[in-house]
């Protein structure tokens, strides 16, 4: 079957089987930033924004984007110029090994669309359902401590 | 070597060299690339935990459109050899073969398909017939050893097996002094025993492997491995292969723990590939990665204390009990460090020994996991010192204070216990663990809160600490190599054998080549961890790459260094002994200077032309310790047997951190890691031994809500025999949550948690059991 909808702000058509979940469709179309750690929707590794909010992409049935607008971490720099969430990882250590981190990195640019200065206790609950085994958690709730900061003096 | 104080770009917490494509998502893993073309590859895992392969019939399967073949240990070679990614010789018994006739525990290797599509290969894989002749298992390590148990490894081509006829995979017994003596001098005696369970990594990435065979036909292998190196040297020997046919590229990989130091796929993409002229993919599904990967050795360990009224350590004895799983990858040295990492710590007691044995179980196969045993023993030793404090009315911190290794001293379990053999002799340079159980104590409040029992309703709060060391590297055994070329612009390529799993060893080691050449951090390109580029490198383990690759670099960037002074020296008709190297050039006392670019353009193109490089290797003759001390606050709700990490406080000693918020992303990592260990993640097997829950529903691993900020504290420290001052900081931080929680528990509510995990279950029943 055919299913069109929007990645990154450009419309693509897809041909899809109809059991194709997103995360398989992004991938074989070329998204790889976007990762597969379980299959499940236990790690949220595979994190993508569909019309603007967080969804485990391997739980989204590649049918059920039709219309819809998808962002992939490919998406969030098509400049070159790195989003603030992107620049505060960076800044803070929060990157590792970095399988996770298009995953988290996205969950928090859907928190900060939503709550432009979350507390602490906001960010690890919308970071929840990414996983991470390296870093502990500590410098991506700064980071994205440090992004909505640097968002909000931006803003003003 | 440059004086700490003027560090310039050392200490500095830098952007990692690799940060820029990891969060805009770049294709820079494995899978990451064009796979239209490649064979899916898939196993078929035993059904059974102990069983004889009577037959396959493959023809079904074969039959299946888009199979390509069909593998068993029919129509693959059948080399006995370790998947233990360790050096050469391995310490890891000859045990393993890519297909066996027999397999030894629910989901070892029966077959694999490779085919066109994944729908295929899972199809193949059904409609393979085996017949299997089911054999009486062994599922726990106290059956191991029983008379008349049934024996794992009853072929007669292994070999490096302690005693197969038992399942004795290993066995360790070493003492120092008068061990029993010791005891009857002591005024108290502790003795604990402390069990550990099943485990695994989890790395976010699975095990993933893709290869190819290069326009020469050599083979070439894109792998998530830590050790590529000893990668080639298995697959070259498991496939019999000449070395030189085959090339191992890791590019970044998404965590590793311990669990990619294994040749676990290789094997079978490169068999494939060979075989079928195709590229060859294959990625464990996560439930796979649970069952038929790698775990943490499950250990019971016991340890007795002697002390006198001073509280000073007369004698300690450690004993353990290792279950290796089903192969003995890694069974020996893990079990080995349980007392090699662990007792040089008391070095105050003259009287020590060590003994234990690993053994086989027809259960999930035993690997390398960060910590590597000292994880386990020091939940046991840790344990022992806090019920003797109590037992001598002492602060722990003050038992500890009178017993711990300090600068200046050795230990002589350093030379009677190493790799699974005798060990190297030490004396340690560096150790701030007097500032570490300080500084850590003055952080979580200690003396004011501890022992106070604070109620906030059903939730009673508690203290806990440990302490402990470990390692930087295997010495006399590890070696480390790595070169560095000069560009006309003035900037360098570093290449390093050295493997970043997420680390950031290739942005820390940057750094040290940096720092000798008077760069800026962005100056120094790195690349590592490809055999056909880059030199020599054991790989990442044994919290071996800051210490020995970071030596290498520091010995090349010298060289380097050296070269560079002569050209300028004879640019500027002065001696290169009157120069330096800093902010991109050379500068005389007098003030004149010349830019490194004019160095590297005059040696390409104009005179003297030289290549200005340097290749240099590293062995360490010692292993320095970090070191760290654990200081946690824990509630635990008395009502539903639930327990909470309020705080955690990991005070470390690694030397200088090269790059400190890397340094502190390790020892926060591992941490959280080790706390998931001891509070909830345990593999559980049905009573026919298949793991129950593998999955990331099932198998609980910390998440962002259920753990507090672990605060670190960088000590100043300074290893006079590490690069700029460094030592290792990768391991040390897990093995700190298991004693350091079960203590603080106990302060909590009185009871002494020995068996991980300390589930709300089993902790529940213990306070009904008291309360009865």
């Amino acid at each position: 079957m055919k299913v069109r909808f929007r990645v990154n702000g450009a419309a693509r058509g897809f041909d899809i089987e109809p059991g194709d979940t997103l995360l398989e469709v992004l991938r074989g179309a070329g998204y790889v930033g976007v990762k597969k750690g379980c299959g499940t929707g236990d790690c949220g590794a595979c994190t993508v924004l569909l019309d603007g909010k967080a969804v485990n992409s391997c739980l989204v049935l590649a049918a059920k984007a039709e219309g819809r607008d998808v962002t992939t971490i490919e998406g969030l720099a098509p400049s070159g110029t790195l989003h603030p969430v992107q620049e505060a990882f960076l800044d803070v250590g929060a990157v590792q090994c970095g399988y996770c981190t298009p995953g988290m990195v996205l969950s928090s640019v859907a928190l900060l669309a939503e709550n432009p200065a979350p507390s602490e206790a906001e960010i690890r609950e919308a970071l929840s359902g990414n996983l991470c085994r390296c870093t502990g958690y500590a410098k991506q709730v700064e980071a994205v401590q440090r992004a909505a900061d640097l968002m909000r003096g931006a803003s003003k | 070597m440059t004086a700490r104080d003027s560090f310039t770009v050392v200490g500095q917490s830098a952007r990692k060299t690799d940060g820029r494509g990891l969060v805009t998502g770049r294709p820079l893993f494995v899978a990451d690339v064009d796979l239209r073309e490649a064979l899916v590859v898939k196993i078929l895992g035993s059904p059974h935990a102990h069983a004889r392969i009577v037959d396959i019939d493959t023809r079904a399967a074969e039959r299946i459109p888009g199979v390509i073949c069909v593998l068993t240990h029919k129509n693959t070679p059948a080399v006995r050899h370790t998947t233990a990614g360790q050096g050469y010789p391995e310490p890891s018994p000859y045990d393993t073969r890519m297909f066996d006739t027999k397999v030894r525990f629910v989901g070892d290797r029966v077959a694999a398909v490779a085919a066109e599509s994944e729908a295929a290969a899972d199809a193949a894989l059904r409609a393979l017939l085996v017949e299997y002749e089911v054999l009486p298992s062994v599922l726990s390590m106290d059956d191991a050893r029983r008379e008349g148990a049934p024996v794992l490894h009853d072929e007669d081509d292994a070999t490096g097996i302690y005693e197969a006829a038992r399942n004795v995979v290993a066995d360790v017994d070493i003492d120092v002094g008068q061990v029993e003596e010791g005891f009857r001098r002591s005024g108290l005696v502790v003795e604990t025993t402390c069990e550990t369970q099943y485990a695994q990594h989890t790395p976010l990435e699975t095990h993933v492997v893709l290869a190819q065979l290069d326009a020469e036909d050599r083979l070439v292998l894109r792998t998530s491995t830590q050790v590529p190196f000893h990668v080639r040297r298995i697959v070259a020997q498991t496939l019999g292969l000449p070395v030189h046919r085959l090339r191992v590229v890791k590019p970044r990989i998404g965590g590793g723990f311990g669990a990619k130091q294994e040749v676990l796929l290789e094997d079978l993409a490169g068999w494939v590939a060979l075989q079928t002229r195709r590229p060859a993919f294959v990625c464990l599904s996560r439930s796979e990665e649970f069952t038929s990967s790698r775990t943490r050795h499950p250990m019971r360990v016991r340890v007795k204390l002697g002390l006198d009224a001073a509280g000073v350590l007369k004698a300690v004895e450690m004993e353990a009990l290792s279950n290796t799983g089903a192969y003995g990858a890694h069974g020996l040295t893990v079990l080995a460090n349980t007392g090699s990492k662990t007792l040089p710590l008391y070095n105050k007691a003259p009287n020590a020994r060590f003994s234990g044995q690993a053994v086989y179980t027809n259960l999930p196969v035993g690997g390398a996991y960060r910590g590597y045993g000292a994880t386990q023993g020091y939940f046991a030793l840790e344990t022992a010192m806090d019920e003797a404090a109590e037992r001598l009315a002492l602060d722990p911190i003050e038992l500890r204070r009178r017993n711990h290794l300090r600068a200046g001293e050795g230990s002589p379990i350093f030379r009677k216990l190493g790799e699974g053999r005798e060990g190297v002799e030490q004396i340690v340079k560096s150790c701030a663990l007097e500032a570490c159980m300080e500084l850590g104590a003055q952080r979580i409040g200690w003396h004011k809160r501890r022992g106070k029992r604070e109620r906030h309703g059903t939730w009673v709060h508690g203290l806990g600490m440990s302490i402990m060391m470990q390692g930087s590297g295997i010495p006399e055994i590890d070696m480390g190599a790595a070169t560095i070329k000069m560009n006309e612009d003035g900037s360098f390529n570093l290449l390093v054998g050295a493997t970043d799993l997420g680390t950031g060893s290739d942005t820390i080691l940057g750094q040290v080549a940096a720092e000798v050449l008077g760069v800026p951090p962005d100056r120094v390109v790195v690349t590592s961890s490809d055999t056909d580029v880059t030199p020599f490198d054991v790989g990442a383990y044994a919290s071996s790459t800051t210490y020995v690759s970071g030596m290498a670099v520091q010995r090349a960037a010298e060289e380097v260094r050296s070269q560079i002074l002569v050209a300028a020296g004879s640019l500027l008709a002065v001696p290169p002994s009157m120069l330096a190297l800093r902010g991109g050039h050379v500068v005389a006392q007098d003030g004149r200077s010349v830019e490194l670019a004019r160095i590297g353009t005059r040696a390409f193109y104009e005179a003297q032309q030289n290549q200005i490089g340097a290749t240099a290797s590293f062995v360490p003759t010692e292993s320095p310790p970090p070191f760290l001390a654990n200081f946690a606050e824990v509630a635990v709700d008395t009502e539903t047997g639930a327990v909470r990490v309020i705080r955690y406080v990991a005070a470390v000693d690694c030397g200088v951190p090269i790059n400190p918020k890397l340094a502190e992303g390790q020892v926060e990592g591992a941490v959280v890691n080790g706390i998931g260990y001891a509070l909830t993640e345990e593999m559980q097997f049905s009573t026919q031994g298949r793991v129950r829950n593998p999955s990331l529903f099932q198998y609980k691993i910390p998440g962002a809500l259920d753990v507090p900020p672990v605060e670190v504290i960088l000590v100043d420290s300074y290893e006079p025999s590490g690069p700029m001052g460094a030592k290792s900081v990768g391991e040390i931080g897990i093995n700190g949550p298991l004693p350091t929680l079960a203590n603080a528990i106990y302060d909590a509510i009185g009871i002494r948690f020995r068996e991980s995990p300390f589930t709300p279950e089993r902790v529940l029943r213990a306070l009904r059991a008291r309360d009865v």
